[in-house]
């Protein structure tokens, strides 16, 4: 087992057990703390995965920008007058056995299935390739995501708006 | 300077008045002085096509230099076929020689303008308005392509309606603005006709590879007749434009616009953009086109010059004489004189804009005052005004040592020529007649406007010579009327550098079978130097040769004779033409309502189509309306009859399904919770059963 | 034990979204379900990079996780503005109070 395995399982277990503590913790602040370190976790197999660009990225858009807006989010429509905010759980029974299926099925999918892997060996940094990318064959997409972004802020302000 | 200063100077005069626009109408209802942004920038434009105008005749005449980009590239589409467009400019001699015209043109009535419309309350919008014009008359100029100048044709259209409306508080001027724009479609759309056609056929809009394909073979629907009728379509822009007869009704109404308006548009610029127009498609224009071209050229001669005659209004004069004198360029073009066609728009802008800038000087001092009675005697009052006018005049009559005289002239022998070659002397006939009554109204005009006595000594007392930035651009025109800048010898152009070495008639590219009989054998095809070959046959340069001086002679003393008659009219009081008036009271009459055309089509066009209108309203109201209403009738007792069916029939098994429907639906409301998220394990456990159902899934 | 390879990642990301799937079916509260759905996406995301470095995909896979990040930020300013209204409306951010579908 050498360096480069044991860096994979540290960040797996910090991915799945963060997860695990978001969607079972009964404290929503708790869960959103949680959230933050799934998506460090996330952005170290990011990393792993010779997506250096991406991880920081993760790290900047999720943990700097929608942690932000979900914690904002929970500020606004709980009551916090010193009370700890508790979430209740709906049909707990049904949805664990559903999810115990079908979590079961995807993975033995994983497992069973013959993938052809072959290794791409990406550079030291991506942020070259991934921006001449960005301007050349996605730029189409890039300016559509601009204008999608600008539509979101601009709907996100009148949905939000006091009428 | 090398061929690429050139376009980039070009490019220059073309943009140029584009940025002063923008500029211009953005700050100018910030700014009182933004105007003068405008005239820096039209003066640039100017130098830039001086420098272009020295550059290409003196060191390239011979090149013809393109610049051209790929705007929109389709590759070969199902229906169309190859669907590539290119935007792109020519610059040729025509293309230098107009530019400076346009630029020269423009840049005095700027100048001029800035004295002329002093304290009018939009007087920016008036210069940003100017700007456009200059950008649109310098693309039509440069384009290499005709879509592209179907384009600045329109811009042209549009900017002419904004200047003639420029004072919309009169009635009657935003009504000229509006009756110019409708009667110029009119002709667009036959000319966007002929784009359409030769856009069919060529699948390009590049003059040059037009006339390639045409010279190769290749007509529409593979007949001359077609390709006539595409160049005849293409020629309806030019009546339109040039205000040729039958369209020609919009342009003295235009001058209810800006008398400087008048100069740049109506006399030098907008209506040349016609007979360039004409002058670019010449080479593919056939014998046949060119026969009915020469014919509505005739026409608008001669129709315009017997109103003139009688009109008392001094810029209604002129204008009438614009169109007259436009008819003689289509008609110079029509009976194939090509050269001398191209000269006299040349000639005709400086002295034309001379003339109108000239009224324009006698109506400000006059308080506005336009009719021609009531003048008199200016000459003691404005001795510059008076001296270039008459110069112009003399000009325009055709009088020896003018540049007026040398093209007329030209044209004359070729309408001669023409005639000696085919036997067709009506078009002579009627540019000499033409001729003889052109002399004859514009020494009317000169003689009742500074001769005589003052007629209304009201205003008489209170006339002034103009400032000098009126005066300076009608000095610097009617410099530019004199020979000496065209030929060395002040009776025979054909000699000169102007014919003989810049502007070249072009060699035609129609087939052989559908050219003039005088040019249709290549064989006898004129050879000149540097072995270039030219459209007229040997038998057309003798018969001009022989032309000459037969028309010299008759043209000048019919020319004379015409001054000679205003004298003894107007000057002298040997006759008195009020008697003459009376005497032919209904051809008086026939000429002062203008032949009653605007008449005539209120008549027929106007009142066909109020009447069409009309019809087509009480058809509405009757017989459509009638039969809606009796299809309702109808329906209506039918829907009575199915109403009964429906209630009790219908009703009863809908009410029977409802009612079976209603106990299910009770059943079944159980399942529906209205919980989003027990739907979403539903959802997820049905996936589940699927895929246990449908794979065979080996879990280990 | 094997090294780790392109499964090691799949299994983490199929974690992933069964947990994002479990929190989206049993929390009551609006925000909660935003951020199960942050989970998917997060899965999502590994799975499309695993992909790009295992699957010989080049960089698209990394383009189209860049774009996947881009348009989760939209969706969460969009989800948490109509959290906020329902929150106005209904005076809960609970999802199965607001059954007006019912009805």
């Amino acid at each position: 087992m050498n360096i480069y395995d044991l860096i994979f399982y540290l960040f797996a277990a910090i991915t799945v057990f963060s997860a695990f503590a978001v969607v079972s913790s009964k404290n929503i602040i708790y869960s959103a703390y949680s959230l933050m370190l799934t998506f460090f976790g996330v952005a170290g197999l990011y990393v792993l995965l010779g997506a250096d660009f991406l991880a920081i990225v993760q790290l900047i858009v999720y943990v700097g920008g929608i942690l932000i807006l979900i914690l904002f989010g929970v500020m606004l429509t709980n009551k916090v007058n010193g009370m700890p905010i508790h979430t209740e759980v709906t049909n707990l029974i049904p949805a664990s056995i559903t999810i115990g299926l079908f979590a079961g099925i995807i993975l033995a999918f994983f497992v069973n299935t013959n993938w052809k892997s072959t290794q791409t060996e990406f550079p030291n940094t991506t942020i070259v390739a991934l921006g001449k990318l960005l301007m050349n064959e996605y730029i189409l997409i890039f300016e559509l995501l601009g204008v999608l972004l600008l539509i979101a802020l601009i709907g996100a302000a009148s949905i939000a708006r006091k009428k | 300077m090398s061929e690429n200063q050139i376009i980039l100077f070009s490019l220059f005069s073309l943009f140029a008045p584009l940025l002063g626009f923008v500029v211009t109408v953005i700050l100018g209802k910030r700014f009182k002085f933004m105007y003068l942004f405008e005239v820096a920038v039209i003066t640039l434009v100017l130098l830039a096509s001086i420098s272009v105008l020295f550059v290409k005749l003196g060191y390239l005449p011979d090149t013809k230099i393109v610049s051209e980009f790929a705007w929109i590239s389709l590759g070969n589409l199902p229906i169309l076929g190859d669907f590539n467009l290119s935007l792109g400019i020519m610059i040729d001699n025509l293309t230098v020689i107009m530019l400076f015209v346009v630029s020269l043109i423009s840049t005095l009535v700027h100048y001029y303008s800035i004295a002329y419309m002093k304290g009018d309350p939009r007087f920016n919008r008036y210069f940003a308005y100017l700007g456009i014009f200059t950008f649109s008359m310098m693309g039509i100029v440069l384009t290499h392509n005709i879509l592209m100048m179907y384009i600045f044709w329109e811009l042209v259209g549009l900017s002419s309606y904004l200047l003639i409306g420029f004072w919309y508080e009169k009635k009657s001027a935003s009504d000229a603005s509006k009756k110019a724009f409708i009667v110029n479609r009119i002709g667009d759309v036959g000319m966007f006709a002929g784009i359409m056609m030769i856009f069919v056929t060529y699948h390009t809009f590049t003059f040059d590879t037009i006339f390639e394909n045409i010279s190769s073979g290749v007509l529409p629907f593979n007949s001359d007749f077609w390709l006539t009728i595409t160049g005849l379509l293409l020629f309806c822009g030019a009546i339109g434009k040039s205000a040729q007869f039958p369209l020609h009704v919009w342009l003295p109404d235009a001058m209810e616009g800006p008398t400087p308006v008048s100069a740049l548009i109506h006399a030098a610029t907008m209506v040349a953009a016609g007979v360039y127009l004409v002058a670019r498609i010449f080479v593919l224009l056939t014998g046949d086109a060119l026969f009915i071209i020469a014919v509505v050229g005739a026409l608008s001669a001669l129709i315009p010059a017997t109103i003139a005659l009688t009109q008392n209004d001094i810029k209604k004069v002129l204008a009438y004489s614009t169109i007259s004198q436009l008819g003689y360029m289509i008609l110079a073009l029509g009976v194939g004189s090509f050269a001398y066609g191209f000269f006299h728009l040349i000639t005709h802008a400086f002295f034309k804009a001379g003339l109108f800038l000239g009224s324009g000087s006698v109506i400000h001092s006059m308080h506005h005052e336009q009719d021609i009675q009531k003048m008199g005697a200016l000459r003691k009052k404005m001795p510059i005004t008076y001296i270039t006018f008459v110069i112009f005049s003399i000009a325009i009559a055709g009088v020896p040592l003018t540049s007026g005289f040398l093209s007329k002239d030209g044209i004359l022998a070729g309408t001669y020529a023409f005639g000696l070659l085919t036997g067709q002397w009506i078009f002579a006939i009627v540019g000499f007649l033409v001729a003889m009554m052109t002399a004859f109204y514009m020494f009317r005009l000169v003689i009742l406007t500074f001769h005589g006595e003052a007629r209304d000594h009201h205003k008489f007392e209170h006339a002034h010579e103009s400032p000098l930035l009126m005066t300076v651009p009608l000095m610097i025109l009617a410099t530019l009327s004199v020979f000496i800048f065209y030929t060395a010898n002040p009776v025979d152009a054909e000699g000169g550098w102007f014919l003989s070495k810049w502007v070249k008639t072009p060699t035609t590219v129609v087939p052989e079978s559908a050219r003039y009989s005088f040019m249709v054998s290549d064989a006898n095809i004129e050879e000149i130097a540097h072995s270039e070959k030219i459209v007229h046959s040997v038998s057309y340069s003798e018969a001009l040769h022989h032309a000459h001086m037969p028309a010299v002679f008759l043209s000048l003393f019919l020319a004379g004779l015409g001054i000679l008659t205003a004298f003894l009219f107007y000057q002298w009081k040997k006759l008195n033409a009020d008697k003459l008036a009376s005497s032919l009271k209904p051809l008086y009459n026939f000429s002062y309502n203008k032949w009653y055309i605007d008449e005539f089509y209120d008549a027929t066009f106007l009142a066909f189509t109020m009447a069409l209108s009309r019809f087509l309203a009480w058809f509405d109201q009757t017989i459509v309306d009638g039969i809606v209403n009796g299809t309702a009738t109808i329906t209506r007792f039918f829907s009575r009859f199915t109403g009964g069916f429906d209630t009790y029939v219908v009703d009863g098994l809908v009410n029977l399904f409802a009612y079976v429907s209603g106990m299910f639906g009770l059943i079944l409301r159980k399942l529906q919770l209205g919980k989003v998220q027990a739907y979403v394990v539903l959802v997820i456990f049905s996936l589940v059963i699927l895929v246990f159902l449908f794979t065979n899934l080996q879990i280990g | 034990m094997m090294t780790i390879g392109l499964q090691h990642f799949l299994i983490v990301s199929g974690l992933l979204f069964s947990l994002g799937i479990f929190g989206i079916m049993t929390r009551k509260n609006a925000v909660m379900v935003l951020m199960g759905i942050e989970l998917i996406l997060n899965s999502a995301n590994i799975n499309f990079i695993a992909f790009a470095k295992y699957g010989n995909f080049g960089y698209h896979g990394q383009m189209i996780a860049l774009f996947v990040i881009i348009l989760a930020a939209a969706e969460a300013a969009i989800a948490l503005a109509i959290v906020l209204n329902i929150y106005k409306n209904f005076s809960t951010v609970n999802v199965d109070e607001v059954n007006k579908l019912k009805e």
